[in-house]
């Protein structure tokens, strides 16, 4: 019995042949897993004109030295907390809007999901330009309420902010289409079963639809935490991490010192880079996962 | 319940009003620049053009740079087009080999694809990677570049759907005598249209509006993408505010367009599953 049940499992598994995973396989492995790999090999060397050499760790120790470094990692932070805690929460208020019976429900839903279609570049520069002091209207807008006299974006604390405002401002389309597709999976014998109970409908919400949201939230924090964190294209198109140093993340950072020739430098910082996220997201993940609820 | 009951109109319009103000203004701010002269443009304010200028300025993007914008849409779309086909396609069956198989080779697997979600690609190492092959800068390795760096992201959305498609189809089928290639291609494919097309727009509009790859992978003339016009207008035209944002939406048409063909079936492809990762 135990002979048989074995071979009908291996006729099974001859119908799903391993090798229809080579071809993505490959240009994955060849493009991505072996440059993260020789990542640490090409962090301990330092290029001149035409050579190489082995420096050790000494990239790393450069690497965290640079007097930008710490200023770097906490707008990261700041970055990538910020803008995910927002998307979470306004693309869940906007689905839950969204799903319920309102009018222009489809033409709300595409003015909401259009920013994700821009080019990012697209966006920065236009916001540049409406947050420019004096001329561009949310400048003015602010001014109204004695908003700062540089600009948002001229301003060393409020530089970083404006820049996750507009993030989220672009990136929460996709968080509240997620956030729709999970409503829309939850079967609706839940809504009738509450509604028998006589339940409120803020406890319809708590007790009910921000449960079963679990995976779709997971999801949002999750992709937009990473997205957070390696951010690098809204940053450079506004500030270029300025003014100063002000809006730096370590993205940009690393990508300043590719662009200033220090490749081992900037593959060193790439690989602390990668360990933060690592170190951040894993167990975040699992954290979340282990939280959601079957439905 | 009415989807006509007064309360349910005046949200709309509240909601209306606040999304207008939000969402609208930045874009009618584009255009409203982008169909100015270029002294009006230069002062940046919000107000209505006193000339209109948008053909001219239209004409001016698309004449700028010998006809530059022409050769970064060619780029751009093949670059989207074949990495976004090759992606799909092989994403959707390597995703349904590892749902399939489960055991030790989905673990391994799973680990790969949440490790690439997770890492940041190391750009210097795969530069010289391509350089010792004798590819770089070359569009096909831009194409796999993209294909490389989206696998996880689409492994993950079609795994979630193919998980919800019963394995007794699959066995049906066999019965019937179809091999494992038709059976993917004629039973299991057609069942993940909805899905496919939310990764075929997502992954679109990745690589359409990527601009940091490029940059990296495509140092050379003639293989710009529409992208980086933006900044070749930006440096080049410095003062030309009307042409910058002229060229901002002229290269957002596309992705609108797709939009605009699959806009109602994005969120059924996120439905069934999808969003559980």
């Amino acid at each position: 019995m135990k002979i048989r049940k074995s071979k009908l499992a291996i006729a099974r598994l001859k119908q799903y042949p391993m090798w229809f995973t080579i071809p993505l396989g490959l240009i994955f492995v060849f493009l991505y897993l072996v440059p993260t790999v020789t990542a640490f090999y090409y962090s301990t060397q330092r290029w001149t004109l035409f050579d190489t050499s082995y420096v050790g760790l000494d990239n790393f120790s450069l690497f965290f030295k640079d007097p930008f470094l710490l200023g770097g990692i906490v707008h990261t932070f700041i970055y990538a907390f910020l803008t995910s805690g927002l998307k979470v929460v306004i693309g869940m208020f906007f689905g839950v809007v969204l799903m319920s019976n309102i009018k222009f429900r489809s033409l709300l839903r595409n003015l909401v999901f259009f920013p994700v279609l821009v080019s990012t570049i697209g966006v920065g520069i236009t916001f540049q330009e409406l947050m420019k002091p004096e001329v561009g209207i949310l400048d003015q807008a602010l001014h109204v309420f004695g908003i700062p006299q540089e600009g948002l974006l001229g301003n060393v604390t409020t530089a970083i902010y404006a820049i996750v405002a507009v993030d989220v401002w672009k990136g929460v389309g996709l968080a509240t289409v997620i956030y729709i597709a999970g409503m829309a999976a939850i079967p609706q014998e839940y809504y009738e079963a509450a509604k028998v109970d006589g339940v409120s409908t803020w406890q319809n919400f708590r007790h009910i639809i921000l449960p079963l949201l679990r995976p779709a939230t997971n999801t949002v924090i999750i992709l937009s935490l990473i997205g957070g964190l390696r951010s690098f294209d809204l940053i450079w198109a506004m500030t270029g991490g300025g003014p100063g140093f002000a809006s730096d993340v370590l993205a940009s950072l690393i990508y300043k010192k590719y662009q200033s020739g220090f490749y081992g430098l900037s593959t060193a910082g790439n690989v602390v880079m990668s360990l933060l996220i690592l170190i951040l997201v894993l167990p975040l993940s699992r954290y979340l996962t282990k939280r959601e609820v079957e439905i | 319940m009415k989807k006509n009951s007064p309360k349910n109109w005046a949200l709309g319009l509240i909601a209306l009003a606040v999304a207008t103000v939000i969402f609208v203004i930045p874009f009618a701010f584009i255009f409203l620049t982008a169909s100015k002269g270029t002294e009006q443009a230069s002062k940046l304010q919000f107000d209505l053009p006193k000339q209109w200028h948008f053909w001219t300025n239209l004409v001016d993007v698309f004449k700028a740079n010998d006809y530059m914008i022409f050769r970064a849409f060619n780029n751009s779309i093949w670059l989207t087009v074949f990495s976004v086909s090759i992606l799909v396609v092989l994403a959707a069956l390597a995703a349904w080999i590892i749902d399939r198989r489960g055991g030790r080779f989905a673990k391994i697997a799973n680990f790969f694809v949440l490790s690439g979600l997770i890492i940041p690609p190391a750009v210097v190492p795969t530069i010289f990677l391509l350089q010792s092959l004798g590819i770089y800068g070359s569009f096909p390795s831009m194409v796999l570049i993209e294909v490389a760096y989206g696998t996880s992201f689409t492994i993950m959305i079609f795994r979630a759907f193919i998980s919800s498609i019963p394995r007794e189809l699959d066995e049906a089928a066999v019965l019937d005598g179809v091999n494992s290639i038709q059976l993917f291609f004629r039973v299991i494919f057609p069942l993940l249209r909805s899905v496919m097309i939310t990764a075929i727009i997502l992954n679109s509009v990745f690589v359409f509006n990527d601009f940091v790859n490029p940059l990296y992978f495509l140092a050379g003339d003639g293989t710009e993408t529409v992208q980086l016009t933006l900044y070749n207008f930006n440096s080049q035209y410095n003062t030309d505010y009307n042409l910058l944002f002229m060229d901002i939406l002229v290269i957002t048409v596309p992705m609108v367009i797709m939009f605009a063909i699959f806009n109602k079936r994005i969120v059924a492809g996120m439905t069934a599953g999808a969003v559980k990762g």
